[in-house]
């Protein structure tokens, strides 16, 4: 969907952005706590400016009428969104929903660390990788535990 | 006439120190905290969020303890609170067929793909009341299974779909405006996307009556409960600075499909047509009655006649608003004195002209707007 705002990106920007668009999710959906611990145990950190100060919104969220239909608006959701600009010079943005604007920072700060060749893999291993671990787990569980809910319907034959 | 008055401040300040108090009830109790709030009365956390259309489980939980446990004024601080943020813009329409699925039923196929899940839910419950509950104390353990719920579930509306026996739901183009009410008027007659965003965030009482109605014959349009589904979607947004979507969270969402009575014409062969519910959380009860009244609605399109309040779009979307609902009834508790005095004036004077004698007013209560 992203192709019609702008235009077709090569196939390294694709993969560049599909691993953005990647840690952006996981940044953004982990548990601040989670982030939060993992982010304090990194050996090193570089200074960052704030580009943007913590500010909270919202966006809209939309449906489809039937799920496939006719777009509608559902209703809002709370957002922080943030941007840091590292000392030397890579740009990061946080958009989280909810109102943690500690979590929109560092999630702007590691969305511009990661953005850095010489870190990338590092970062990975240290915070993207146990995030979403830690969110497929919780996923895992919840499902599971609604597995365990499934039906098996008999339907009674009569006769023979 | 509106004529406002002055005055009583002392009292109101001190009936607003009254009203904490009563919040807090007895001290020695302990105070009810946001989270056990958002933790164990998450339908009410649900409700108001869906109402209040605001998504954010903590403001909702803030809300119902401000207002004392009074939902539709906890809507109301929530809608207050959302006028003071800014919208930053607009997120991809919700994918409710990649949903992590926790619930999903169906009332039309017994064996569908990815099965039937209960969830959790009251339906099969006793309604007895558990005074195990009462001794407090509760450590409850969910079963869970060795692997999760298959990937992959199919909307019952495709199933049916595939065999060209349910009307099918096209998206509309990317670029078509979507009606918002929270930033225009309404306009009627009101387009589809119009009436299910009022619908999603009006009241669930209303709704409920208004769908029940249509059960019992005021504008039956005989449905089936195709699907309900409950679980989490992802928020998709793509911000400008960006240039390409992003996901910023996740959201719990109930969807209510509903499968309705055949319609066709000379082109269209006949097919079942559709009702469709959607709210944040899980509420259940809502996403059903939302799906019966969104079929009501949609009685011109099919040309059916329009002859239940349930049809008629102007009726159920101007009265669904529990905000303004609760507003204008309640604002009948304000200061009237001078309307009344006018009134008193009248009726003197019509009854002087019916020849009845008329004593003026009694000197030991004085008139209205004195």
């Amino acid at each position: 969907m992203a192709n019609r705002r702008s235009p077709a990106p090569t196939a390294e920007q694709s993969a560049e952005r599909r691993a953005r668009q990647r840690w952006m999710s996981v940044l953004a959906k982990a548990d601040f706590a989670d982030l939060d611990a993992l982010w304090n145990n990194l050996p090193s950190k570089p200074a960052w400016t704030v580009v943007r100060a913590p500010e909270v919104g919202m966006v809209m969220t939309r449906g489809r009428a039937g799920g496939t239909g006719q777009r509608f608006n559902l209703g809002e959701v709370t957002v922080t969104r943030c941007a840091v600009q590292l000392e030397y010079g890579a740009i990061g943005f946080g958009y989280v929903m909810g109102r943690n604007r500690r979590h929109a920072e560092l999630a702007a700060a590691v969305d511009a660390m990661l953005q850095t060749p010489s870190r990338r893999d590092a970062l990975e291993r240290a915070i993207i990788a146990p995030l979403t671990l830690r969110l497929e787990e919780s996923r895992q569980k919840r499902s599971r535990k609604a597995a365990a809910t499934k039906v098996e319907f008999f339907t009674m034959v009569r006769g023979s | 006439m509106y004529v406002a008055v002055k005055g009583g401040d002392q009292a109101i300040e001190n009936s607003q120190k009254l009203l904490a108090e009563e919040r807090r009830g007895d001290p020695r109790v302990p105070e009810l905290t946001l989270a056990q709030i958002r933790e164990q009365m998450s339908l009410a956390v649900d409700r108001v969020m869906t109402e209040g259309s605001l998504y954010d489980p903590e403001l909702a939980a803030l809300a119902i303890k401000q207002a004392r446990g009074d939902l539709v004024e906890a809507i109301f601080l929530l809608r207050a609170y959302r006028t003071t943020l800014p919208r930053f813009g607009i997120g991809e329409p919700i994918d409710t067929a990649a949903m992590a699925v926790r619930r999903r039923i169906s009332a039309t196929y017994k064996d569908l793909p990815g099965g039937q899940l209960l969830g959790a839910s009251f339906d099969y419950t006793h309604r007895l009341l558990d005074f195990a509950l009462a001794a407090g104390d509760e450590r409850p353990v969910a079963e869970i299974a060795p692997e999760g719920v298959e990937p992959g579930m199919p909307h019952v509306a495709d199933i049916l779909n595939h065999e060209g026996l349910i009307e099918a739901e096209e998206p509309d183009a990317d670029d078509a405006p979507v009606f918002d009410l929270t930033r225009e008027s309404p306009r009627y007659p009101a387009d589809r996307a119009a009436r299910l965003q009022n619908l999603a965030r009006g009241d669930e009482g209303w709704l409920l009556g208004l769908g029940y109605s249509t059960q019992r014959g005021y504008g039956n349009n005989h449905p089936f409960a195709g699907e309900i589904r409950v679980g989490e979607v992802a928020v998709e947004f793509a911000p400008e600075e960006l240039g390409f979507p992003i996901e910023i969270g996740e959201i719990t969402v109930t969807e209510c499909q509903m499968v309705n009575q055949f319609k066709g014409s000379a082109n269209v062969p006949p097919q079942f047509t559709r009702g469709y519910g959607l709210t944040f959380g899980h509420c259940e009860r809502k996403a059903m009655a939302m799906a019966l009244v969104d079929r009501a609605l949609r009685a011109d399109e099919f040309a059916e006649p329009i002859e239940a309040p349930a049809q008629d779009e102007e009726f159920v979307m101007a009265h669904s608003d529990n905000v303004e609902a609760s507003g204008f009834v309640q604002h009948l508790k304000l200061p009237h004195y001078v309307d009344f005095q006018a009134e008193l004036v009248t009726v003197r004077a019509l009854r002087r002209k019916a020849g009845l004698a008329v004593d003026g007013p009694d000197s030991a209560v004085p008139d209205a707007a004195e």
